[in-house]
């Protein structure tokens, strides 16, 4: 790649990583996510300069500041909405957005969805450790129900969100998940929204080793409950499959069944993704990793654009002289 | 016709009062054309339900349009209508009162049925029981003359006919105060020309009240206000809401920055948003959000991203932005929230104009967070106040507040259209290189205006971090260090104390130097205040006014001038929210003249609270 003045320059990890110090608590997962995406910048072949990371509060939060690019660190849950006003002006930009359980889907749930259904040119990576990490471990709304923590002595009561099918309900048009510390999986993801053109959401399986320590260990440590999804293949895991049953539902069959799913990201109609999406741990054993859905809309942003180009273009650039004096004037002497 | 005989007037007051489904609005919007076109000085005051439809023929759902027009400069809508056009029974109960004995009724017969009177709470019709011999009444059969007038035109429904009479009596006033019509029915053909049945029968009832004025001898003479003697130029009409879209495109042309605009549909501030939204030629981008929040917040990430950014809002979502407006604070970047204020508490009344959000936009946000605060004072000042906020924000990097209230927003008044080339050129340059050895430090001050560079994203070598944590000076790197706190917080305030030397001097209107009474307004009160000193010189009582379009900072002459009164009045359509701070800042007993009444000062009123004030 080239910087801004036409010179060749490669950059490496190292060119991403700032001077500030890097706060998360030791063995955090925030620090793979870190790694990996540094690793992965290069490959973008930006110039660092137009790179932006905005994100809102929260222990994933903090991660604008660990990179060497243009950052902003906001306010709890609106920095989709920042990003849609940067991104939406400054179309040369590559603008990241990254985001809590917590800063996301509870205070910030609003932002998040919009942000979707516009399909503004954003990457968003939602890091869901099912907790609340910088307050001090309250329950999320991703926190499973029967929660333990200092704000539910006796459990918590409310129904958590998946993630994933917010977003697929929310309209999406690239939704995907990965794990911290998969930097294989992961990077592959990260290329996979970097190439999608509007917003594109992964969600990252974090493990905040303070306040809710091992809340993916059957498929952080279980390596065998993943279930990869590829691209023109048959889903499957382990010795078993997912077909789509009557009912619109996935089901789970053996892996040598007939009629298994053969995985399709871009299907123009999200019932089956969205069907994968309800694919858990509790639900089946198993954790879907990779792309879900990935689909062509028109980008919010590239039609600001157009709107502005086509106005240009049959009225001409606008002039302040003739606006003030448009309408109806009369004249004094 | 000729034979009937015309009188000269020196002004008018008149107002257009029905349904809201009258289309008083509209009437009231022509018939002000018209009058801007003749060359008088006009002021109007739209002033409507905040429900679309409220039930018809009720007292709720009575719509106002109140316009005053003279051969002479004016400042005010007008206390008090010198002519009421009632198009039914609650439309003449709900203004009745109003209108002083003497003054003029132009009355809607056919709507005074029995099931109009009762819904309007009349237990005898008035127009047959005596209660209106103090005034001059005009009893017209609107509605049957407009259906008459309409028979034989194909495709117009009865109910479309009966919709007509709007027309009618905007045709019979326009003949009664000789209004030239040529640009209504250009309106006509322009607005309706989808349905061209509907535009002849609106033609036909516009000629037909017009006819009827000349042939009835119900009306005996007709009056003429010559062209008001203002000051050379080119005019148009203005209300406040469109003055400010325009400044606002200004302000975008003059700094060089594209225009953002992130907003959330909210009355009375809507209509900037759809303005704004038709000047895509101009490379204005408009947002309408999920929210207050994400608009406020866009606007800021535009701002971030080297754009104008701007929100609009009024009360209700005002206090929603108020997280995103600290935050602007501590990243010290340019932007504009324009909060057209409207009566509350709450919801309030939404069509209503109240001054009660100063102290919100002031204090309204969590520790120290100083913003500065504009104020515009009429509709057409709102242009001028528009650019003005734009050029404090980007000069000093900081969110900027502009007040508007619904008054100014929906009130129009004629407008010396500004020469161009002398707008001021408020351009900023962004960061290019570092400024600190090869390093970049983004919150190194520039050491006169105390604004930090504004390095854009794109910028290479400038890649830095902004946040709403804490900064250590200069490097804008995370500190808690508690000197450093205590630094940055004296320089965020002194940052927009400075601005004071960077705004103009109060100016004191005190023609003889003699008055020992000073009233003191801010926004929208500056017509309602400037009528009501008129009136208390005319009577030969001296005293002084100052208007400010700066409440934060002050001018910085403002204690000096406050110090040369033995008295202050400061009238406010609050419960003294700026003799609060006036007292407080400059210990000065300044004395609040205070109605919340979700409309505009009379100005009679006030001027005898202020004469009061000077005999006391
Ligand atoms: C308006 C507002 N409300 C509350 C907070 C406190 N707060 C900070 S982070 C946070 C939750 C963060 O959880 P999550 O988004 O899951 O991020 P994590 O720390 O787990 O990475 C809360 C409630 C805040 N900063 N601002
Ligand atoms: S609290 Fe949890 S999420 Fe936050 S830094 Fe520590 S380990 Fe990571
Ligand atoms: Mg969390």
């Amino acid at each position: 790649m080239s910087d801004s003045n036409g010179n060749l320059i490669q950059l490496t990890a190292k060119d991403f990583k700032s001077d500030q110090e890097v706060r998360w608590c030791p063995g955090c997962g925030d620090y793979a996510i870190l790694n990996a995406v540094q690793g992965f910048m290069p490959e973008l072949g930006i110039a660092k300069e137009n790179i932006v990371f905005v994100s809102g509060i929260g222990c994933a939060a903090r991660f604008p500041y660990y990179m060497q690019t243009y950052g902003m660190h906001s306010i709890h849950g609106r920095a989709p909405a920042i990003a849609t006003g940067l991104a939406t002006s400054r179309r040369d930009l590559s603008v990241w957005v990254v985001t809590g359980d917590g800063d996301a889907l509870s205070i910030g749930g609003n932002h998040l969805i919009h942000a979707l259904r516009r399909n503004v040119n954003l990457k968003i990576l939602l890091f869901n450790n099912r907790i609340y990490g910088l307050t001090k471990g309250q329950y999320s709304p991703t926190s499973e129900r029967g929660k333990v923590t200092k704000s539910t002595p006796y459990g918590s009561i409310d129904q958590p969100f998946n993630p994933l099918s917010i977003a697929i309900g929310a309209e999406a048009t690239f939704v995907a998940r990965a794990i911290d510390t998969d930097k294989k999986e992961l990077v592959e993801v990260l290329r996979a929204a970097a190439e999608h053109k509007g917003t594109a959401i992964v969600e990252i399986l974090q493990n905040c080793n303070i306040y809710n320590d091992g809340a993916f260990d059957s498929v952080r440590e279980h390596k065998e409950n993943r279930l990869y999804l590829r691209a023109g293949e048959p889903v499957t895991w382990g010795d078993k499959g997912v077909r789509i049953g009557p009912d619109g539902s996935a089901e789970i069959v053996s892996a040598d069944a007939e009629g298994l799913l053969v995985h399709d990201p871009g299907h123009p109609e999200p019932s089956v993704a969205f069907a994968l999406s309800r694919l858990t741990w509790d639900t089946v054993g198993a954790v879907p990793m990779g792309v879900f859905r990935d689909v062509e809309r028109p980008v919010y942003d590239e039609a600001v654009a157009e709107q502005i180009r086509a106005a240009k273009e049959k009225q001409g650039d606008g002039e302040l002289e003739a606006l003030l004096h448009a309408g109806d004037t009369w004249t004094i002497s | 016709m000729g034979a009937k005989p015309v009188e000269r007037i020196d002004h008018v007051i008149v107002r257009f009062a029905g349904d809201s489904g009258d289309g008083m609005q509209l009437t009231g919007d022509r018939f002000t054309s018209e009058t801007a076109l003749l060359g008088n000085d006009l002021a109007t005051f739209p002033d409507f339900p905040a429900e679309i439809r409220a039930p018809a023929g009720s007292l709720p759902g009575v719509s106002g349009f109140q316009v005053h027009f003279a051969d002479h400069d004016i400042l005010t809508p007008g206390d008090r209508p010198s002519v009421l056009v009632a198009m039914n029974p609650a439309a003449l109960k709900a203004n009745l009162e109003d209108v002083p004995a003497g003054g003029t009724l132009i009355v809607n017969t056919d709507a005074f049925n029995e099931r109009n009177l009762q819904k309007a709470g009349y237990e005898t019709n008035p127009l047959e029981d005596g209660s209106l011999t103090s005034y001059h009444l005009h009893e017209v059969a609107l509605t049957a003359m407009t259906i008459e007038a309409l028979k034989g035109i194909e495709g117009v429904t009865s109910r479309e006919a009966e919709r007509s009479k709007n027309f009618f009596a905007l045709g019979l006033m326009s003949w009664l105060y000789h209004r030239p019509v040529e640009g209504t029915l250009e309106f006509i053909q322009t607005k309706f020309g989808k349905r061209p049945e509907i535009a002849e029968a609106n033609t036909r009832a516009f000629r037909a009240g017009y006819n009827y004025g000349e042939t009835s001898e119900d009306f005996a003479v007709s009056y003429e206000v010559a062209p008001a003697k203002l000051a050379p130029g080119r005019y148009r009409q203005i209300t406040g809401n469109t003055a400010l879209s325009y400044g606002l495109i200004a302000a975008s042309k003059l700094s060089k920055l594209p225009l953002f605009l992130g907003a959330y549909p909210i009355t009375p501030a809507s209509s900037i948003l759809e303005e704004l939204a038709r000047f895509k030629n101009f490379g204005v981008i408009t947002f309408q959000a999920e929210d207050e929040i994400a608009a406020a917040g866009a606007a800021l990430g535009a701002a971030f991203g080297g754009a104008l950014g701007v929100t609009t809002s009024a009360g209700p979502g005002v206090v929603l932005k108020a997280e995103t407006i600290g935050l602007g604070v501590a990243l010290e970047l340019p932007l504009l929230m324009l909060n057209i204020q409207r009566a509350g508490p709450s919801t309030g009344m939404p069509t209503k104009p109240e001054q009660a959000d100063l102290l919100m936009v002031l204090f309204g946000r969590n520790s120290e967070s100083p913003v500065p605060v504009i104020a515009a004072s009429t509709p057409s000042q709102c242009f001028h106040a528009a650019i003005e906020a734009a050029r404090i924000a980007l000069k000093y990097r900081t969110p900027v507040y502009l007040l508007s209230d619904a008054y100014l927003a929906n009130g129009s008044e004629p407008w010396l259209i500004p020469d161009v080339s002398t707008l001021p050129d408020i351009s900023t340059e962004f960061a290019t290189k570092p400024n600190e050895g090869d390093e970049f430090h983004p919150y190194k001050r520039d050491p006169e205006t105390l604004a930090r560079p504004w390095a854009v994203p794109g910028t290479p070598g400038l890649e830095h971090r902004i946040g709403g944590l804490e900064k250590a000076d200069g490097t804008g790197s995370i500190s808690y260090d508690p000197d450093n706190h205590d630094l940055m917080v004296r320089l965020r305030a002194r940052k927009i104390a400075g601005i004071a030397a960077d705004i103009p001097l109060l100016e004191v209107d005190d023609p003889d130097g003699e008055a020992t009474t000073l009233v003191l307004g801010w926004g929208s009160t500056y017509g309602p205040i400037g009528a009501a000193v008129r009136n208390v010189r005319a009577e030969g009582r001296k005293v002084a006014r100052a208007h400010l379009h700066y409440l934060n900072p002050f001018p910085r002459n403002l204690g000096e001038v406050l110090r040369r009164y033995d008295k202050v009045l400061i009238p406010e359509m609050n419960l003294g929210q700026l003799a609060l701070l006036i007292r407080a800042e400059f210990l000065v007993d300044a004395i609040g003249y205070n109605e919340v009444r979700g409309r505009p000062f009379q100005s009679s009123d006030l001027a005898d609270a202020i004469a009061a004030l000077i005999e006391a």
